[in-house]
């Protein structure tokens, strides 16, 4: 079914923008001698213009009069409906709420239209100040709102700099639509610097990394790129795409050749699921199973898969590894348990892993000539069954499909759309004498997780007075405010020895957001504005976790929330370090036999963040947040957060700049 | 009980904490501290020893002495074996007096965020 566009008759002359450009040039010249013609507003060139009037004694009629002394009306420059105005039209069909972007001028006529004929709504645009932070907003976004947002950028240079949060968005699996602006014509582009920022492919540059990509060439071209683009993100597994936006193209008119310009409907995709035959054998050596255990990292998409899982894991009475690439299963439920926990399986069931080959194996970055040891963390007749959509999308020059796992199962499949079958055919395998012991592993599962749970409380304990504070009373004293309200912890950067997803008793699919997906520093501040927005419209309290290193990749992005009004606690881990690396530079001293040279830091030259020690409550104070620090003894913190949550309360982001232990 | 910069067959046979008389002297906890910044150990136990999600809970109640030792000089899981060269025995002695002057924390019942 398509759908006609009402604004593409034109009564005005058609213009070539490239003969536009050079009429500009004419017409510069021929204002300089001639008086304006006030009846032309619907001419837009010098060969358009009236006759010149021939000479009078007379004197001037008032309309004449009002048209030599009178402010000239200014003249379109562009005649006929904008290109640009058609590609809002599309966009517009397809729901997209913000557009967060970093403004440029290959993508002026797209930004003018967007603004000015599409109102500024459907998508609102959001400033940016870094083309990292817009898609790094757009990725948290998604993972609250469950709809995707689109980003302009300079095809060029902003693009390099979008391109690590489009390879986190890659990995985590999240649609983000990316247009980069770019002009192809070489003959008519402006010199210098926007042909410095042009380019033959634009896209070649996130190619491995984007699900699909596209240059469309014409506007009929454009409407059904930016559908498909559309469609090809939004089907599971997700991820990011490319459209190269010709400048020309957006900057001309509406041809008049005849051909009626028209949207195609977008139908969204039903996932894949797993093959009948493969879910029956699942199911028969889950039912058969003396230790089965599922292992999850991205399988709940929604709030109905976490539901879905629930169901699984009773029916099994089996442990639920949760690998945390989202909220895949309630942390108050009893057969929620530790990674630990296949070591002693039988039956491993792996849902949507990013690693399944480090699920079932360890990796010792140690050893005699520095190339680790391997482990097997399983025994050796343990089946292995895997449901994985990303099988579906594998490349070949980036290595996040890891290091290859043999399982016996193995379904290139979305595991959420699989769930249904699986249950169903779970039930059926499973037979009646299986069931009495089933319900036993089940008692033995509850028992110890609550003897883990006093373990991990005790283990929380320790260091509790500290200063630096400890991240265990970070994170418990940033509960104990927020506890009451609808929260959403929407990312946790840094490490903070998962003590949020060892002690809060997070059961929804917003209340943990999972990471980056690539592991690229510079994810958290942008992703917990982005999710921040998506919890505003919906009325929920977001908070974040919010480490030192990743903050000043882009800091900008807290300018952006303070000016979008989207309120945020950013709790800050400020361990002053990069401690990621810290130990790995220790490590290869110690190989070595070497003494690290600390400089006049803590930790390896080159990996602290200290001397002078940055002030993070001033610089987010300097972009419009109301902030608090540096906060270093454990007794201030719990006041501090309280008044931090009475701020965002109201509206306003909040950050506490809190100094705290390494992890 | 307090360490003695006796710490080890290794350290023995190198006479080191020995004193001129034969005996041994205590190591001092408070040097511990500082070489266990200075030697990278905060990064994964944390400042008291506290430890975490890199790094195990080394305080209170430190493994005993010749085990942990052996340890730290011949660890071949995630932690980097420290070699003589780069933690001499003296501040191996001492950090292990640190660790075994930690106090003891309190129970967790009697922290109420830890009930919530």
């Amino acid at each position: 079914m398509t759908r006609k566009v009402p604004a593409q008759k034109d009564p005005r002359p058609e213009v070539s923008r490239r003969k536009f450009l050079a009429g500009v040039a004419v017409a510069g010249v021929a204002t300089a001698v001639t008086p304006p013609v006030a009846n032309a507003a619907t001419q837009a060139t010098s060969t358009n213009a009236s006759p010149a009037r021939l000479p009078s004694a007379l004197p001037p009629t008032m309309q004449v009069a009002a048209a030599e002394t009178a402010t000239p009306k200014e003249l379109p420059r562009i005649g006929g409906v904008p290109g640009s105005d058609f590609m809002v039209d599309v966009i517009k069909t397809l729901d997209i709420k913000y557009l967060p972007s970093n403004c440029a001028s290959s993508f002026r006529a797209i930004h003018e239209s967007l603004i000015n004929y599409g109102g500024n709504k459907m998508p609102e645009f959001l400033t940016c100040t870094h083309e990292e932070s817009a898609v790094g907003l757009a990725h948290g976004y998604f993972k609250v709102a469950g709809k995707p947002l689109m980003t302009l950028c300079h095809g060029t240079v902003g693009l390099q700099h979008a391109t690590m949060a489009i390879y986190n968005a890659w990995c985590d699996r999240v649609p983000v639509i990316v247009v980069g602006g770019n002009d192809l014509d070489a003959a008519h582009r402006p010199p210098g610097v926007p042909t410095f920022h042009s380019a033959q492919d634009i896209n070649a540059i996130v190619r491995d990394y984007t699900k699909w990509d596209d240059t469309p060439v014409g506007l009929q071209h454009y409407a059904q790129s930016f559908v498909r683009a559309y469609k090809i993100a939004m089907t599971p597994p997700y991820g990011p795409v490319a459209i190269s936006l010709d400048a020309g193209l957006q900057q001309e008119p509406i041809q008049k050749n005849g051909e009626k310009l028209y949207i195609p409907r977008y139908v969204a995709s039903s996932p894949p699921q797993g093959d009948t035959g493969a879910v029956k054998e699942a199911a028969r050596l889950l039912a058969n199973a003396e230790r089965p255990v599922i292992v999850v990292d991205r399988a709940a998409r929604t709030a109905n898969g976490i539901t879905l899982l629930v169901q699984l894991a009773e029916l099994l009475q089996a442990p639920v590894v949760d690998m945390g690439g989202r909220m895949n299963f309630p942390k108050t439920h009893y057969l929620s348990r530790p990674p630990t926990v296949v070591n002693n399986a039988d039956v491993v069931i792996g849902m949507e892993l990013s690693d399944f080959w480090g699920v079932v194996n360890a990796y010792i970055d140690n050893g005699e000539h520095g190339i680790g040891i391997n482990q097997s963390k399983i025994k050796p007749d343990t089946k292995l069954i895997s449901i994985n959509s990303s099988e579906l999308i594998t490349k070949a020059n980036y290595q996040d499909f890891q290091r290859f796992q043999s399982v016996d199962v193995s379904m290139p499949a979305d595991a959420e759309a699989t769930l249904p079958a699986l249950i169903e055919a779970l039930k059926s395998a499973i037979s009646n004498d299986r069931k009495a012991a089933i319900a036993k592993r089940g008692e033995a599962i509850k028992k110890a997780y609550a003897e883990g749970k006093e373990r991990t409380r005790q283990t929380a304990a320790l260091a509790w007075d500290a200063s630096p504070i400890s991240t265990a009373r970070l994170v418990m004293e940033t509960y104990a405010q927020i506890k009451d309200l609808d929260w959403s912890l929407v990312a946790s950067s840094g490490n903070v020895s998962n003590w949020h997803q060892r002690l809060w008793p997070m059961e929804k699919h917003y209340h943990w957001l999972g990471a980056s997906g690539g592991y690229g520093v510079g994810y958290g501040a942008p992703a917990s504005v982005g999710a921040a927005l998506a919890n505003r419209d919906l009325g929920r309290f977001s908070v974040s976790i919010q480490s030192d290193g990743d903050l000043m990749y882009a800091p900008g992005v807290l300018w952006t929330a303070a000016k979008h009004k989207i309120p945020l606690l950013a709790v800050m881990h400020n361990n002053r370090g990069y401690h990621q690396e810290v130990m790995h530079v220790q490590r290869l001293s110690n190989f070595r036999s070497r003494v690290a040279n600390l400089g006049n830091d803590m930790g390896p030259v080159g990996t602290s963040i200290e001397n002078p020690d940055i002030e993070y409550h001033k610089l987010a104070e300097s972009m419009g947040w109301w902030a608090k620090g540096p906060i270093k003894d454990p007794a201030e913190l719990g006041p501090a957060i309280k008044q931090a949550v009475a701020v965002v309360k109201s509206g306003q982001p909040a950050l506490l700049n809190v100094w705290t232990q390494p992890r | 009980m307090g360490f003695v910069r006796a710490f080890g067959p290794a350290a023995l046979a190198a006479g080191l904490g020995l004193l001129p008389g034969g005996g041994a002297f205590a190591a001092s906890a408070e040097k511990g501290k500082a070489a266990y910044v200075q030697h990278g150990c905060w990064q994964c136990h944390g400042f008291q020893g506290q430890g975490g999600v890199a790094g195990k809970a080394l305080a209170p109640d430190p493994i005993a002495a010749e085990a942990f030792s052996a340890f730290v000089r011949g660890s071949n899981g995630p932690m980097p074996p420290y070699p003589e060269k780069i933690l001499s025995n003296d501040d191996l002695a001492d950090i292990y007096a640190y660790l075994q002057s930690i106090p003891k924390p309190a129970d967790h019942k009697s922290i109420p965020l830890l009930n919530q």
